[in-house]
């Protein structure tokens, strides 16, 4: 009987350590599957962040490296300058990338080096228990905002794809989600896209995934899904932001 | 090629290139901007990688990825800046990643001041950033010191698998002086393909490399320490460099001091002969390693009375000379810490107050 479907090559035989429920095993997948279809293991480099995916280089079996926490895209910056030939990517959550890493992503994607972001958007720190985020939402509790995110104190939510959007140099940024089949296949498409860009030297890209962390949002499996079609995907809309076609047509 | 004259800095950021090292990240910062604007334009000549990151802490990963996945590559800083690059020197150090530092160091703590000083020695030597980890740590006590140790650094990165951090200071990284570039050293074989992130199909391997700090298991996070100290250990060993001033004579002070400083102290101590008086030095070149042992033959010679270290900063150093004296002789430090260099005449006038000081307490 023929195989029509199997683990990707890029993808290892590592049981996960994450939570039931938990995306980033999709995501995971996602990009393997992508590493698998470009034929590009043998010259993938990963960069690996500080959260629940601290250990994501245990479930891949091509080339990675551990960044420090938020300072992924300037270890891929150094990579990508010193070997462009590489494929090199970034794997963050919403701490690593959102806040304390801010500063090397807006600036690494300003600067236009030629990798791609995976960015994890769950709305809450996961690995460490479930504390505010950047990319809270408004009134959503967590351990360290037990009443609730009060953005007369700290804020309103911070979107990363319409703000990394707002920057002038042509990039691929986009959002999907990753909480159904129907939207995992769009995640697909647009992580493909962004690689494709990365082959073809033509741009930084960011692919934004809206994931659950049902162990930190208190709720089920099934209950996560609809929390987060029901609160994140209103705010956090779906869809591309920026092609670096489109600033060619300006 | 016969001597050029050239600046501190540009010759550091020549003597990399000259060391084969063509990828350099770095952040301006007072006194070593110009090292980045020279191999601004340097490295585009010589097909090499220049990258002015958003700040120091975004450089420090940079070398860590650049490095990591086995290409050469350095940066420069000054103290400020190296501070917010100690954390990446601690991932760096324990992802056993050959990367090279040159810190121009200014006077501090915190925005401190623009001109030398020495007072970064506890942080290069003692660590500045967190965990079990040590630098092999140079300091050359001019421009043509400087190159020569920018361009032993790469190769002793790459032996130990370690950082190599050269501290120089604003003098250093400022004064024109007389520079030959020496031959480019031979390395080596490298061992890269065992470790760096080069991609599979650079390696022709199936295997995956990965480069990370991170040991959750005790026994494993242990194993991993005492394979660090192990290379610590053959650092203390093998790579101890000194140099002697006048140690054969019988002198009845030991002057301990290192970097521009030893200059002014080798001029007070040609003076004080002058003076029927004698005075030696022992000038370390290497930091970490520390020349312990040949402090402490130096320091037991009959003749001497005291042991001086002299510092452009509060006493640092001293604590490890005092060390290495095992309490066989006294020592005592001079120094200043506000970013002027003491002149002959003043440490002449300190070493015979120590002097004095001795004979009251004997």
């Amino acid at each position: 009987m023929a195989k029509t479907f199997k683990k990707p090559e890029a993808l290892s035989d590592q049981p996960t350590h994450y939570c039931p429920g938990c995306t980033h095993g999709v995501i995971h997948r996602l990009v393997a599957e992508v590493i698998d279809e470009l034929g590009v293991r043998g010259r993938t480099v990963g960069v690996a962040p500080v959260g629940c995916a601290v250990l994501a280089y245990n479930y891949f079996t091509f080339d990675f490296q551990e960044a420090a926490h938020g300072r992924a895209p300037a270890g891929a910056t150094g990579i990508k300058r010193v070997r462009p030939d590489l494929v090199v990517f970034t794997y963050q959550g919403d701490g690593d990338l959102a806040s304390i890493g801010m500063g090397e992503i807006i600036h690494a994607a300003n600067r236009g080096e030629k990798f791609t972001t995976i960015f994890v958007n769950n709305t809450v720190y996961g690995m460490t228990g479930g504390q505010m985020a950047p990319t809270t939402l408004q009134g959503q509790r967590t351990t360290t905002s037990p009443a609730g995110r009060d953005v007369e104190d700290v804020g309103m939510p911070i979107k990363i794809a319409e703000l990394i959007s707002a920057l002038g140099t042509p990039a691929y940024i986009v959002r999907q989600a990753v909480i159904k089949p129907k939207y995992i296949v769009r995640a697909k498409k647009a992580i493909k896209k962004a690689f494709q860009y990365q082959l073809d030297g033509k741009c930084f890209s960011l692919v934004e995934l809206v994931s659950t962390c049902p162990t930190n949002w208190g709720l089920t499996p099934v209950e996560s899904i609809k929390w987060a079609e029901e609160n994140m995907l209103p705010y956090y809309k779906l869809g591309e932001y920026k092609t670096p076609e489109q600033d060619e047509e300006d | 090629m016969g001597k050029i004259l050239m600046k501190g800095n540009e010759a550091i950021g020549e003597a990399a290139i000259k060391a084969g090292c063509l990828n350099y990240f770095a952040y301006p910062i007072t006194p070593q901007s110009e090292v980045a604007e020279y191999l601004s334009r340097r490295m585009p000549e010589v097909g090499g990688v220049f990258l002015q990151g958003e700040s120091e802490v975004a450089v420090g990963y940079m070398l860590f990825g650049a490095a990591g996945c086995g290409a050469r590559v350095f940066t420069t800083s000054s103290s400020p800046g190296i501070s917010l690059m100690s954390e990446a020197i601690s991932y760096i150090s324990s992802a056993q990643i050959p990367t090279v530092f040159v810190n121009i160091v200014r006077g501090g703590p915190g925005l401190g001041g623009i001109l030398p000083s020495q007072a970064d020695y506890f942080q290069a030597t003692k660590g500045g950033g967190h965990g079990d980890y040590r630098l092999l740590v140079m300091a050359p006590d001019g421009v043509q010191e400087a190159v020569e140790m920018v361009m032993m650094a790469f190769p002793l990165a790459e032996k130990y698998r370690n950082p190599v951090m050269i501290l120089g200071d604003g003098l250093i990284g400022q004064m024109m002086e007389p520079v030959e570039f020496p031959e480019h050293l031979k390395s080596e074989p490298s061992n890269k393909d065992e470790w760096a992130t080069s991609g599979m199909d650079t390696r022709n391997s199936k295997e995956r490399n990965l480069v990370k700090s991170l040991f959750l298991d005790s026994e494993l996070l242990e194993a991993h320490n005492l394979a660090l100290k192990a290379k610590y250990d053959l650092m203390k060993q093998e790579e101890i460099r000194y140099e002697p001033y006048h140690i054969d004579a019988d002198y009845q002070v030991l002057i301990v001091s290192y970097g521009i400083i030893s200059r002014v102290c080798r001029t007070a101590i040609d003076i004080l002969k002058t003076e029927g008086f004698q005075a030696a030095m022992i000038r370390p070149q290497t930091l970490f390693p520390f020349p312990e042992r040949a402090i402490e033959e130096a320091a037991s010679k009959d003749s001497c009375k005291v042991v001086v270290s002299i510092e452009l900063s509060m006493g640092q150093m001293v604590e490890d000379v005092e060390r290495s004296v095992r309490g066989k002789r006294p020592v005592h430090w001079y120094g200043k810490a506000g970013g002027d260099v003491p002149t002959p005449e003043e440490i002449i006038d300190a070493i015979k107050s120590f002097i004095t000081l001795n004979l009251m307490n004997s």
